[in-house]
């Protein structure tokens, strides 16, 4: 297994905006999806012939469909405002990563096709044709997009490259040019109930053996229980809770505080994934299908409130769309939040004193937490403004003694993405997740030495997952990435409240 | 993308992952770690072979937890650590030991 060639940044005191390093990603691609993977989601199964004119039809029904997409695509001014806040720019100096870049890809052939100044003076508007070459240019850049809209804070009008990285996408699958990573997660989440592909055995026999774990540590018997019907709350977590690490010691503090509250819940082996990939497809159908598999699982187990796990695009999906493509849910309990986020519950006891912490458990730790993208951006918590950063800090505080945020520019709702959001976490991309990790780390790294930062806490399977697979390769220990719900299994005092 | 061994043809991912479960041979394995220029002893083979067990009876490779635990159970806490499984398999257990044991590599959010 040959190391790519890896051009791995100097963390500095400051980051500094890149020069210019024309097409230093250019060569950095996805795997492309094999003809199997496409026909099994429905998708031609290699470049159609009337590729062209098939990409354009489709742009033109997206653009009908998503007025916003119009819209983005017309009102553009050129003011550069957007240009250096894209991480994956950042990081790599890569000018086409610029989010106007960016956007231009799908614009041009926009201004083309769809604009008259374009029919009729293209060399004036910028209007060129959907060439081979464009197209393999849209399957290289729009996978280099996480979709984490911190370009669209700063974009006076607010355009959101992800949206536009969404419909190029979508155009390519239904052309035929799919990408292998997000399209053979989607299908094993259709086939099996999950991202990673976990069986319902392998399911039960991972929970049994935490079980036994928490057992032998605690001397508590602590339930993971799967698919048990009539239990008040069905959890949705990400697969990768049951899978990896840390994310596993976050399940595990969701165990406890489910024990300590007293709630019965349940895990269910068909709704076995909070993610919903789907989203990063941009399709519609495919999203409908996922989000679908947790409304069958919380009829079939009756449970009366649906909690989601620590995953940042997943609380996105469940935020904006759980109610409006699977909805409605009138036959759960109309007092709680439909869906409700994990911290939501957890502050939630805390706040009336129904979780006993001590806070010295964690007294080893000088914790900052990385905002989340999704969640930071595209969704929110509690009810209330900014609720998304301050309920995950106001646990922390509540777990940890030693608590330091990062410097205000990088954080809250102006948070990197972790680099490996929307589709990049596969090998091949390891260049451009090095490089859109590089601003966060750089962050990290100033509150490290300045603040006698240990770890930092994450609420996203793929935030813990990315820098993990990261920080070693910057001479960093994985290890300092810790689950949000981690922190709190540490400090929650066990028979307590019993 | 196929391998060419013992005069067949084994097909494989990019990544080096033999697509087909069923094309696998203790021989294969050692003709995979070859490639990576490791030697497969003993050692390597405690952990190949539960790798196998598992994946026939779950349809998955197991979690690191799960392989780390059985590792402790069955020969002691020693070899029941990640240390000592990235030291058999420096590109770790996940990655390189599912390889040889010709199970596909787990992918998702991971
Ligand atoms: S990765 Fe984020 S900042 Fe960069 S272009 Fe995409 S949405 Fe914008
Ligand atoms: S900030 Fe907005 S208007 Fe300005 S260049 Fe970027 S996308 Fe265009
Ligand atoms: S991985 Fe985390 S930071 Fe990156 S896109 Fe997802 S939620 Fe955002």
């Amino acid at each position: 297994m040959a190391e790519q060639d890896l051009i791995i940044p100097e963390l500095g005191e400051h980051l500094p905006t890149p020069d210019i390093a024309e097409d230093a990603l250019a060569d950095v691609r996805s795997y492309p999806a094999k003809p199997q993977l496409q026909e099994a989601l429905g998708f031609p199964t290699e470049l159609v012939e009337d590729w062209e004119e098939k990409a354009i039809a489709k742009m033109g029904e997206l653009l009908e469909k998503y007025r916003s997409l119009r819209l983005y695509l017309d009102i553009c001014v050129k003011c550069g405002a957007c240009t250096d806040k894209c991480q994956f720019f950042l990081g790599s100096g890569d000018p086409k990563n610029m989010p106007v870049a960016r956007q231009d890809l799908l614009r041009q052939v926009y201004r083309k096709h769809f604009t008259a100044g374009g029919k009729y003076a293209p060399d004036l508007v910028g209007a060129k044709p959907l060439t081979r070459e464009m197209l393999d240019e849209w399957f290289t850049y729009y996978h280099q997009c996480s979709q984490c809209r911190r370009c669209s804070l700063f974009c006076p009008y607010g355009i959101d490259t992800a949206e536009i990285s969404m419909a190029a996408r979508e155009i390519m699958d239904s052309i035929g040019m799919g990408q292998k990573y997000t399209n053979e997660v989607v299908l094993k989440c259709h086939q099996i109930g999950n991202n990673l592909g976990i069986p319902e055995a392998a399911l039960r026999n991972i929970c049994e053996g935490v079980e036994e774990d928490l057992e032998e540590e605690t001397g508590v018997s602590i339930r993971v229980p799967v698919n048990e019907a009539g239990a008040d709350v069905l959890l949705v977590a990400p697969s990768a809770d049951f899978f990896a690490e840390p994310h596993i010691d976050g399940l595990i503090g969701y165990a406890k505080v489910f024990h300590q509250a007293g709630i019965s819940w349940t895990v269910s082996s068909h709704a076995s994934e909070a993610g919903n990939f789907a989203m990063y497809l941009g399709s519609y159908e495919h999203m409908h299908k996922v989000s679908t598999r947790i409304r069958t699982a919380a009829i079939d187990l009756k449970v009366k409130r649906v909690v989601m796990g620590e995953c940042g695009h997943a609380w996105r999906a469940a935020y904006s769309f759980l109610n409006t493509i699977c909805g409605p849910w009138d036959f759960l309990d109309p007092n709680y939040p439909i869906p409700q986020h994990i911290c939501e519950f957890t502050q939630d006891l805390i706040e009336r004193g129904g979780l006993a912490l001590d806070p010295t458990a964690n007294d080893h730790m000088t914790v900052t937490f990385h905002d989340s993208c999704n969640p930071a951006r595209a969704a929110g918590m509690g009810g209330y403004p900014g609720g998304q950063f301050e309920i995950p800090r106001s646990i922390i505080r509540a777990c940890c003694n030693k608590y330091v945020d990062m410097h205000p520019d990088f954080i809250r709702e102006k948070t990197f993405c972790c680099g490996g959001g929307g589709g990049l976490l596969t090998e091949e991309l390891m260049p451009v997740r090095i490089a859109g990790a590089t601003p966060r780390l750089q962050a990290l790294k100033q509150v490290m030495d300045n603040d006698g930062v240990t770890h930092m806490a994450a609420i996203c399977a793929i935030c813990k997952s990315q820098f993990t697979a990261i920080l070693p390769k910057v001479d960093m220990d994985p290890d300092m990435i810790v689950s949000l719900h981690q922190l709190v299994s540490n400090a929650i005092q066990l028979g307590a409240k019993d | 993308m196929a391998y060419d061994f013992q005069g067949k043809s084994i097909d494989h991912d990019e990544e080096g992952f033999i697509t087909d479960v069923g094309d696998w041979s203790p021989e294969l394995a050692s003709f995979l770690a070859e490639q990576e220029g490791i030697a497969l002893g003993d050692e390597h083979w405690e952990v190949i072979n539960f790798l196998r067990d598992y994946y026939n009876e779950y349809q998955i490779a197991p979690a690191i937890r799960v392989l780390v635990k059985q590792m402790k159970k069955a020969f002691g806490p020693e070899k029941g650590n990640n240390k000592y499984l990235y030291e058999l398999f420096p590109y770790g257990p996940a990655k390189q030991a599912c390889k040889f044991a010709g199970l596909p590599k787990p992918t998702g959010c991971i």
